[in-house]
């Protein structure tokens, strides 16, 4: 029997460890795992590289994680928001690292890793300062740039409807990183707004399928 | 002395619209292109994109109608027009880099003649540089418009013969749409094909740091 439903949020996040890579799913506020993130920050971990699209706004989620000194260096394609005070200051202080791509090679390099493929190249990027120290090629005349695949120790996402196995779909643009943070993390981590029973989920509307899922939790 | 009117944002917005075509995916970047999505003429389909994986969105809700999750690209509350598809972020991408888009409107900071667009990274060193979608879809996009101020706040041409700042893509912009002009960059010449009520060609090559070609 499978049963991939877990208790609490704390239990759902064993096992990630200090110094770990965390892909958090979300868009600005939009799908954003904010009680898994609440439960890591009561653990303590710390030094984690987390990989998201933007560093947090506000008090909550993200940029709560940066605050509390769990985080050593964000991997992201927009870490300044309105309200992205946190992440702001500690870079300020130089006290986290920043590691910026453009949003849709940190995406793919996301997927890439969930597909198990050694990278891309890719023309976006190529020819400016974020595709300095890449490795180049010309392809088809066009100048591409080298993404290596990017995976993580976890991978924590939101959805809207589970099940026992993990199937998953989510609330409109709350989808946004999801399905390839679920392929990417050795353990992938959802928080649901419902559980619902086996077989409820019609299969043409699942979205992402449950082997890419290994624990869910209710928030109740 | 002239009697210059500037195009307002929403004139800016309304030149954009004009150039759009029934039919055309687009995406509208965040700031002032997003102004364009209520200028476009609604007998027409023109299907919105946001990078956070939406293709048809529709207006602003009316107040206390607001769905959390749904959102667009400058994080602002949208709704789902008719016909509207959701998808994930890789998808979105695939959409933005692999050309299936027909026209991206971006801001700028700066553009040069041979169309060179400058739009993520100033030299402000305090700010941590931020890039989102702004090279995906300056790479990707079949047609690049920018809409920006045709001078800086300090007075300084936008529109140059080569960007100081670091470039976003190079030789990618098709049009540009100030508040004194419409310019179409083709072959690394910069045609004027509109400019502002009361605007002089003088006025406008000595707030234009590139050669100008009028037709």
């Amino acid at each position: 029997m499978i049963q991939k439903i877990f208790p609490s949020f704390k239990d759902a996040i064993a096992g990630l460890n200090d110094g770990d890579t965390l892909l958090i799913g979300g868009f600005g506020n939009s799908g954003i795992p904010n009680h898994l993130i609440n439960a890591i920050i009561e653990e303590k971990i710390r030094d984690l590289v987390i990989v998201t699209n933007n560093a947090g706004s506000g008090e909550s989620g993200v940029a709560a994680l940066i605050k509390s000194g769990a985080v050593r260096k964000v991997v992201a394609s927009y870490p300044r928001s309105k309200g992205s005070v946190w992440f702001e200051e500690l870079y300020r202080k130089g006290t986290i690292e920043l590691e910026l791509l453009p949003q849709g090679n940190l995406t793919e390099a996301i997927r890439a890793a969930g597909a198990g493929i050694g990278g891309f190249f890719t023309p976006v990027g190529a020819g400016t300062l974020l595709g300095k120290n890449r490795e180049e090629r010309v392809i088809n005349g066009k100048l591409h740039i080298f993404q290596e695949p990017i995976g993580g120790e976890m991978s924590i996402i939101s959805a809207k409807l589970a099940d026992r196995w993990g199937n998953l779909t989510y609330s409109t643009s709350a989808r946004n990183f999801g399905p390839s943070m679920a392929m990417a993390g050795k353990i992938t981590v959802v928080e649901a707004k419902k559980i619902v029973p086996l077989g409820e989920l019609d299969p043409e509307v699942i979205i992402t399928p449950g082997v890419f899922v290994d624990r869910v939790v209710e928030i109740a | 002395m002239s009697t210059l009117k500037p195009f307002t944002k929403i004139e800016m917005a309304r030149n954009v619209a004009e150039d759009l075509r029934d039919g055309q995916y687009v995406n509208l970047g965040i700031g002032m292109p997003t102004l364009v999505a209520n200028q476009i003429n609604p007998e027409l389909e023109v299907v919105i994109h946001s990078e956070n994986g939406i293709l048809g969105v529709g207006p602003r809700p009316v107040p206390g109608m607001e769905d959390p999750d749904l959102i667009d690209a400058g994080k602002d509350f949208v709704t789902l027009r008719t016909g509207a598809a959701i998808f994930h972020h890789t998808d979105s991408f695939v959409m933005m880099r692999g050309g299936h888009l027909d026209v991206a409107v971006l801001g700028g900071f700066q553009v040069s003649k041979n169309g060179d667009l400058a739009n993520w990274m100033t030299d402000d060193e305090d700010l941590p540089p931020a890039v989102g979608g702004a090279m995906d879809l300056a790479t990707g996009a079949k047609s690049i418009f920018v809409m920006m101020t045709h001078n800086s706040r300090d007075g300084k041409p936008k529109i140059l013969n080569e960007c100081t700042y670091p470039l976003t893509a190079a030789k990618v912009v098709d049009t540009v749409y100030t508040d004194l002009a419409v310019l179409d960059f083709r072959e690394g010449k910069i045609f004027v094909r509109k400019i502002a009520p009361g605007l002089t060609q003088a006025e406008l090559k000595s707030r234009t740091k590139a050669p100008l070609v009028f037709i």
